[in-house]
């Protein structure tokens, strides 16, 4: 029937044709066949007596030799990360009888725990036979003593001498430089098998997970005669070795400079011992990270050795979360530390004027809502211009303007700053922090009550309260863009990458983002007088910690609520817990006119940016520009 | 439109073993062909399964357990060609648009929610563990068939056009899975289809001048792995440690067997563990060592009689469907066969392909014998008379 219907088809034709195909495929496949019956002879009858001497008795055996890992410095040249020699334990799956039996006595005699033995078993069937997989990164004196009278008892364990990576400074710059740990199955998957046959680690965080193929380099190998069990045979003199290519030397790893300054490191790390925080400082000429601290911080070097599985229980369960990069991944409330961009804004767009004023009285109403929105001050500022608000800090200032700036250029000019979104920088696991706007508020609501954008919303939004968020790595950014009246750049850790044999040295060059421009210069030095009058100005809100320096500085504090306050509540932190008191926070920069640095900090719970968060902020400043105590 | 009603009614028509002309079931020749089999080509699978276990038996280390699970494989596969066997090939082609339009849902599927094995999302959880990819493997040479059936041979450009789109949509999905080795056996199964329908030369030879670029694209397409394998293989002896390091040792493990091999479960290479994969993909090395070039031949010359058989069908065929079909499916099985071979002899690079009946494992087995059962149903199913 379908015959019928398709069109006529010239049958003879088309079978003539096919078969014509069908030869030519004949053809092919037999010339594609005889090349491989031609390799076939070629391997197993005239180079048969090579082969045959290649794979009998004594055998040649490939090892790899891992690469020396790059070192990192500080902007200094200071070392932050080095490689130091100790013994590991290794187990060669192809020379053990049994792994089972044996990973069990070596539990039995407290040199691996029993937890980790079903790991190693899965590590050792991963990879090629001959591989030695690593079952204690450092054997200290006593077990290398101990294991060496126990050795018969192991054949294909034996504990080796490899460089392990060193952090002299351990807890100090955990969270900006990272660390390396054991590579894991998913790792191996991700990176060349070639490049990493010998190496056991691989950078994980910071810079060394950002800068891995940087500072790894690569394998070399060299070629040992084993015997058929796979035992290394010293000294055997066969010619088998003269037919194989000659032994490779690793390329070592580049090291890396960075842009951080260990001084301010350990002033930052000193003023936040003991609290929960995070601290950036960087040069807004260049967007150069000095300074990067989260607290609390962990010892990296316990990834490096490698801990037991109960010693990460210990870290990853803290309540205080030491292993959180607070600098980078933690998104707070910016509180009134984006005050000054608001005023720009504000400025910019004509919803207010330097001169305009207004009374404050300790809260703000909107028409029609009995809501009261409460200033920091209960008593109120009295009469205040943009001037005053930024430097006393006046809500209700920003309370009144918020109407006419309006959510969504709010939402334009905190972008420009670079708020709300990554930064760039050159490590990774940042996160993109949160400027709200009405299309953000649609798109992230299921309800539909809850997808409009309240007025009141907008109100909250001009103290850096609500949905908004911000990480001390973009604030520091923020920061840097105010001091330079508009001018970004990326912000970045590593300074230059320096190839270990030749020394050449290829230095990061500072990226330019888009600036920031407002209509009016005369905004920009009259916000930055505000925020100069913050820190030395007659009614500044830090004007004790600015008090008597002797350069000129521009800051604004910010406290960022973690529980909401009931109306008709009163405000009283005797009565909160610790961690539901306010967070701290402060930006600043310095010198006024030439600033060459930028700092941002959070201290969680911390309760007053001024007083709690500034004179940090200071110390940092006070030691970059050499005023203080052990300024170099 | 047609409706379910009239497909089953076809089917019945054909169900030739209760049909009055089917053959007596008195003579073992007579038995095969009511069942739709065709004996010259049982017989052939058959020996390269049977010499297949052997060596795997010998690559497994000698485990009873394994041998058995593939010897489970086989026989489900087997099944599997048996019933595909018994569908008329009309049937097969009335509905092939729709298990191509199947497959390529299931494929974005996979895409979108499918499992992550090994790096690569290739498994699909419908209740059973499955590989879409798979059933592209006979999907796409079917839709290729089924679209010239009904017209004219040789294609004209615009009709290769679109048969290019029908190859290439699910290439590219399994390609980013991804699956390049599988990706480009598919693609190879719908370009046969074509060269087949009589493609001219002229436009090949075109196409093959405008592939320099086109490799070039793919080349930036490729994973990392991917380009190690390709630049191994220029030079293996670059990279020991690494993807090198199989070649190497497959090398000296099929050059040691020499003429007659060291003799089943003999091979030092295969047995002390320095060749990697001899289970899976690299087991042809384990045949080289052990049986020896005589027993590569011998594999070889029972692989090129199945293909030759298939060729022969795709001839005998009565209609384009079937002739282009049979002759993609034993084609591709060729150039399975190839690319094993001559990657384990380091003239092609390593791409992941099971050397096609023997390797262990079981899901790519199921669709070669479903394939074969397609030419026995084209076989056993055509009618005297041209049509």
């Amino acid at each position: 029937m379908s015959a019928l219907l398709s069109p006529i088809k010239d049958v003879h034709s088309e079978r003539r044709l096919f078969l014509a195909r069908v030869v030519l495929a004949i053809v092919i496949s037999l010339l594609l066949m005889g090349s491989v019956v031609a390799r076939l002879v070629q391997l197993q009858v005239l180079d048969h007596e090579l082969f045959a001497e290649k794979s009998q008795g004594n055998r040649v055996r490939i090892e790899p030799v891992p690469p020396i890992r790059g070192l990192v410095f500080d902007r200094k040249g200071r070392v932050i990360a080095e490689n130091l020699p100790a013994y590991q334990l290794e187990l060669i799956p192809e020379q053990v009888e049994d792994i089972d039996d044996t990973l069990n006595r070596l539990a039995a005699i407290n040199l691996i725990e029993f937890e980790d033995i079903q790991r190693f078993k899965d590590l050792s069937r991963s990879g090629p036979r001959f591989k030695p997989v690593t079952l204690k990164f450092r054997l200290t004196e006593e077990e290398i003593a101990n294991f060496a009278i126990q050795r018969p008892r192991f054949p294909g364990v034996d504990f080796q001498p490899r460089l392990v990576r060193h952090y002299p400074d351990g807890e100090l710059v955990a969270h900006a430089v990272g660390y390396v740990g054991a590579l894991s199955t998913d790792d191996l998957q991700r990176l060349d098998p070639a490049s990493y046959a010998g190496t056991s680690h691989t950078g994980k965080t910071g810079v060394e997970g950002s800068f891995e193929s940087d500072l790894h380099g690569d394998a070399g190998y060299r070629h040992l005669i084993a015997n058929a069990r796979g035992r290394q045979v010293p000294g055997d003199s066969s010619e088998l070795l003269d037919s194989l290519p000659v032994d490779q030397v690793p390329a070592p790893g580049a090291n890396v400079y960075l842009s951080i300054d260990l001084d301010l490191q350990r002033i930052a790390a000193k003023a936040l011992e003991g609290r929960r925080g995070a601290l950036v400082a960087l040069d807004p000429r260049n967007g150069e990270i000095l300074a990067l601290v989260s607290a609390p911080a962990f010892d990296p070097n316990l990834f490096a050795v490698g801990m037991s599985t109960s010693q990460y229980r210990e870290l990853s369960e803290n309540p205080d979360r030491p292993l959180f990069n607070r600098a980078v991944r933690g998104a707070y409330p910016p509180g009134s530390t984006i005050k000054p961009i608001l005023a720009l804004a504000a400025l910019d767009t004509n919803a207010t004027s330097l001169t305009r004023k207004t009374i404050c009285h300790g809260y703000f109403q909107l028409p029609n809502d009995d809501h009261r929105y409460r200033d920091w001050k209960p008593e109120g500022h009295g009469a205040v211009d943009l001037h005053d608000a930024i430097a006393q800090s006046c809500d209700v200032y920003f309370y009144g303007i918020s109407g006419e700036l309006g959510i969504d250029n709010m939402h334009d000019y905190l972008d420009r700053f670079g708020l709300g979104t990554k930064t760039g920088v050159d490590v990774g696991g940042e996160s993109s922090g949160l400027v709200p706007s009405r299309e953000w508020k649609k798109n992230n609501f299921r309800d539909r009550d809850n997808q409009r954008w309240y007025h009141g919303e907008t109100v909250i939004a001009s103290i850096g309260q609500g949905y908004m968020l911000a990480t001390p790595l973009q604030l520091a950014a923020a920061a840097g863009a105010l001091a330079t009246r508009g001018e970004r750049y990326r912000p970045h850790m590593v300074a230059a990458v320096e190839d270990a044999l030749t020394g050449e040295r290829r230095i990061a060059q500072p990226e330019r983002l888009v600036d920031v421009e407002i209509s009016n210069d005369l905004y920009w030095e009259n916000v930055i007088g505000a925020m100069h009058d913050v820190m030395q100005g007659p009614r500044g809100t830090a004007r004790a910690v600015g008090f008597g320096a002797p350069y000129e500085m521009a800051g604004k504090s910010g406290t960022a609520q973690v529980v909401s306050i009931a109306q008709d509540e009163e405000y009283d932190d005797a009565e909160l817990e610790e961690r539901q008191r306010d967070h701290a926070l402060f930006i600043s920069f310095a010198p006024l006119d030439e600033p060459r640095i930028a700092v941002a900090l959070i201290v969680e719970n911390g309760e007053s940016g001024s007083g709690v968060a500034a004179p940090i902020a200071k110390a940092i400043m006070d030691a970059y520009l050499g005023y203080g105590d052990d300024a170099s | 439109m047609r409706t379910w009603g009239t497909v089953t009614m076809r089917l019945s028509d054909t169900q030739s073993l209760f049909a009055p002309n089917a053959p007596p079931m008195t003579s073992f020749s007579g038995i095969l062909r009511r069942l739709h089999i065709d004996g010259p080509l049982l017989g052939g699978l058959l020996l390269v399964c049977a010499l297949g276990l052997f060596v795997l038996y010998s690559a497994v280390g000698e485990s009873n357990r394994l041998l058995m699970n593939q010897v489970v494989r086989i026989a489900v596969a087997i099944a599997a060609m048996l019933i595909v066997a018994q569908l008329p090939p009309d049937f097969l082609r009335r509905w092939t648009p729709w298990g191509y339009a199947a497959g390529l849902i299931l494929l974005v599927l996979v895409l979108t929610q499918g499992d992550v094995g090994q790096g690569a999302q290739r498994w699909l959880d419908l209740g059973i563990r499955f590989q879409p990819s798979e059933a592209m493997k006979l999907g796409v040479p079917m839709m290729t068939a089924w679209y010239l059936h009904d017209r004219q041979i040789p294609p004209n450009v615009g009709q290769l056009f679109i048969i290019a789109v029908m190859i290439a949509v699910p290439t590219l999905l399994i390609a980013r899975q991804p699956d390049l080795g599988t990706s480009l056996l598919i693609a190879a199964s719908g370009v046969i289809v074509i060269v087949l329908a009589g493609m001219s030369f002229r436009l090949m030879l075109g196409l093959a001048v405008a592939a320099v670029p086109g490799a070039l694209v793919l080349w930036n397409f490729m994973q990392d792995y991917q380009k190690q394998r390709v630049l191994t293989l220029l030079n293996p002896d670059s990279d020991p440690l690494g993807a090198g390091y199989n070649i190497i040792q497959s090398k000296i493990a099929i050059g040691s067997g020499g003429m007659f091999g060291k003799g089943w479960t003999n091979g030092s290479q295969a047995q002390l563990e320095f060749l990697p994969e001899r289970d899976t993909d690299f087991i042809f090395a384990v045949l080289g060592e052990e049986f020896g070039l005589l027993g590569v031949l011998t594999l070889l010359t029972l692989y090129m009689f199945v293909v030759g058989r298939g060729l022969y069908i795709a001839v005998q065929a009565r209609d384009t469907y079937s002739r282009l079909l049979a002759g993609s499916i034993s084609l591709t099985f060729m150039v399975y066969v190839f690319v094993n071979t001559a990657m384990v002899t380091g003239i092609v690079p390593v791409v992941g392909i099971p050397l096609p009946l023997v390797s262990f494992g079981g899901t790519s087995m199921v669709t070669l014998m479903a394939g074969f059962g397609i030419l026995m149903s084209i076989h056993s199913h055509r009618k005297l008379l041209p049509h």
